[in-house]
């Protein structure tokens, strides 16, 4: 296979990262440590309110943490001007947030217009980021978000959070809105978009089978803590507690068939 | 009618000015509440307290404000524009704040995820969004000024109260129905071709 076509992603680094929001209220993080390798696809996996999308959002400083240190390459996040570090960095979200008023060609030319990137550039760019997520360019580029479906929607939330060619991409809950067949060929594609680019992808779901099928690395959360983090088979085969067990479900067994042929090509 | 008829250009001329005094006190008054709406939408404290002063002048009676202001600055046309940019604050701010308050939170996630700066976030994002529901305000804003710049004509500011103030006192009642229907027409028209902005920017 060739190698890809830019750089491998950064290793995403949490040492002892907690965050409280207010003074009195409990830890919306607290003590975590956690090594994401160049080129990883983890999964922050749990259910709601334990943290994972505010662990998230302290990769690209959305959100600050309270105590600890997050390193993208060795580098403190916090030695960076947030909004360039943002720019350097991959961004899709469940509710997707297209501009309204940007046509999708617009839309995925976002960051690429904020760094100063020329016309020609940006427009081979958009072109080659619709094929990548499987939209017809001469159909797709001209078009407004209201005049696509949320699968369309999602997947140039996708092309544009990939526009500036980041190292590090991070998607909270992205495919959680669509239904379950879209879901399926957009996790195929986020799949085959990661091997292809060799991006760090940083992703929150509270689905386990979500989490199992994208997975190499799943990192499972609970009030705030990592509980196990390991690969999707390990989980399923020695969950670390009853909560991981639970997390997992009976059907673990079943889910460790399912891993054995995989949806998509590996 | 036989007024509105028979002196055409005289109509013609005090529409003219009256038109002048909205659209000056239109671009005032916006110009003032954009910011103004700005650090309300953003900042609760300053929100409620800009909100609560442009809730109160807006009670003032608009003939009780006029006098107050005639004793400050003396009669004439920007006395008149004083008032009625006063007046445009409450409805124009509340828009401003309505229309940034109700932009989706998704899309301003996004923005700031993406490495937007608060200011590239705000004119390329949330003021577009925001829009609409500023546009309807100052559709209303115009709508009202229209109608309450008729009392300026009461401190010689000119406009189509002229007609109306001399109607009244020559017991001329075909130049009250010649100020009110100018004024109305007005009034209308400008409704229509807001309201088509309003349209535009929806589409």
């Amino acid at each position: 296979m060739e190698p890809p076509p830019h750089p491998t992603g950064a290793r995403v680094e949490f040492r002892d990262v907690g965050v409280r929001y207010g003074e009195s209220a409990a830890a919306a993080v607290a003590g975590v440590e956690l090594t994401i390798a160049a080129g990883a696809f983890a999964v922050l996996l749990g259910p709601s309110g334990c943290g994972k999308s505010t662990l998230l959002r302290t990769i690209n400083r959305l959100i600050e943490p309270t105590s600890g240190t997050v390193l993208i390459d060795g580098v403190d996040v916090r030695s960076r001007e947030p909004t360039l570090l943002r720019r350097s960095i991959g961004y899709a979200i469940q509710a997707v947030g297209l501009f309204p008023h940007y046509t999708v060609a617009r839309n995925i030319a976002v960051v690429p217009d904020l760094l100063g990137w020329d016309a020609a550039r940006i427009a081979a760019r958009v072109d080659e980021l619709l094929a990548l997520v499987k939209l017809e360019p001469s159909r797709y580029r001209e078009r407004l978000p209201r005049e696509l479906s949320g699968g369309e929607a999602q997947r140039v939330g996708v092309a544009r959070a990939l526009a500036a060619e980041p190292r590090v991409l991070l998607m909270d809950e992205p495919f959680a809105a669509v239904d379950a067949i879209v879901r399926a060929s957009l996790q195929d594609e986020i799949a085959r978009v990661h091997r292809e680019l060799g991006t760090t992808i940083v992703f929150v779901t509270h689905d386990v089978d979500e989490a199992l099928r994208l997975a190499d690395r799943i990192v499972v959360m609970n009030a705030g803590r990592i509980v196990q983090e390991a690969a999707p088979d390990e989980l399923t085969a020695s969950p670390a507690n009853d909560f991981v067990r639970s997390l997992v479900g009976v059907d673990a067994l079943t889910r460790r068939l399912a891993l054995q042929r995989p949806l998509v090509e590996r | 009618m036989s007024y509105l008829v028979a002196h055409a250009a005289r109509v013609a001329g005090l529409l003219g000015q009256h038109v002048a005094l909205v659209a000056a006190s239109l671009a005032i008054a916006l110009a003032i509440a954009l910011p103004l709406g700005v650090l309300a939408a953003r900042r609760r404290r300053a929100g409620t307290f800009i909100l609560g002063t442009a809730g109160v002048l807006y009670t003032i009676p608009s003939l009780a404000l006029l006098a107050l202001l005639v004793a400050a600055l003396g009669l004439g046309a920007p006395t008149a524009i004083v008032a009625l940019v006063v007046y445009a604050q409450m409805i124009l701010i509340r828009a401003v704040v309505a229309g940034l308050r109700g932009v989706d939170p998704a899309l301003v996630d996004a923005a700031r995820g993406l490495g937007l700066s608060a200011r590239q976030r705000l004119l390329r994002v949330e003021f577009p969004a925001a829009l609409p529901v500023v546009l309807a305000g100052v559709r209303v804003a115009a709508v009202t000024l229209v109608a309450l710049a008729t009392v300026a004509a009461w401190i010689d500011a000119g406009g189509l109260g002229v007609l109306l103030f001399e109607g009244i006192h020559t017991q001329n009642d075909d130049k009250i129905v010649a100020g009110a229907l100018a004024a109305a027409a007005l009034a209308v028209v400008a409704d229509l071709a807001l309201r088509g902005c309003e349209r535009a920017v929806r589409r």
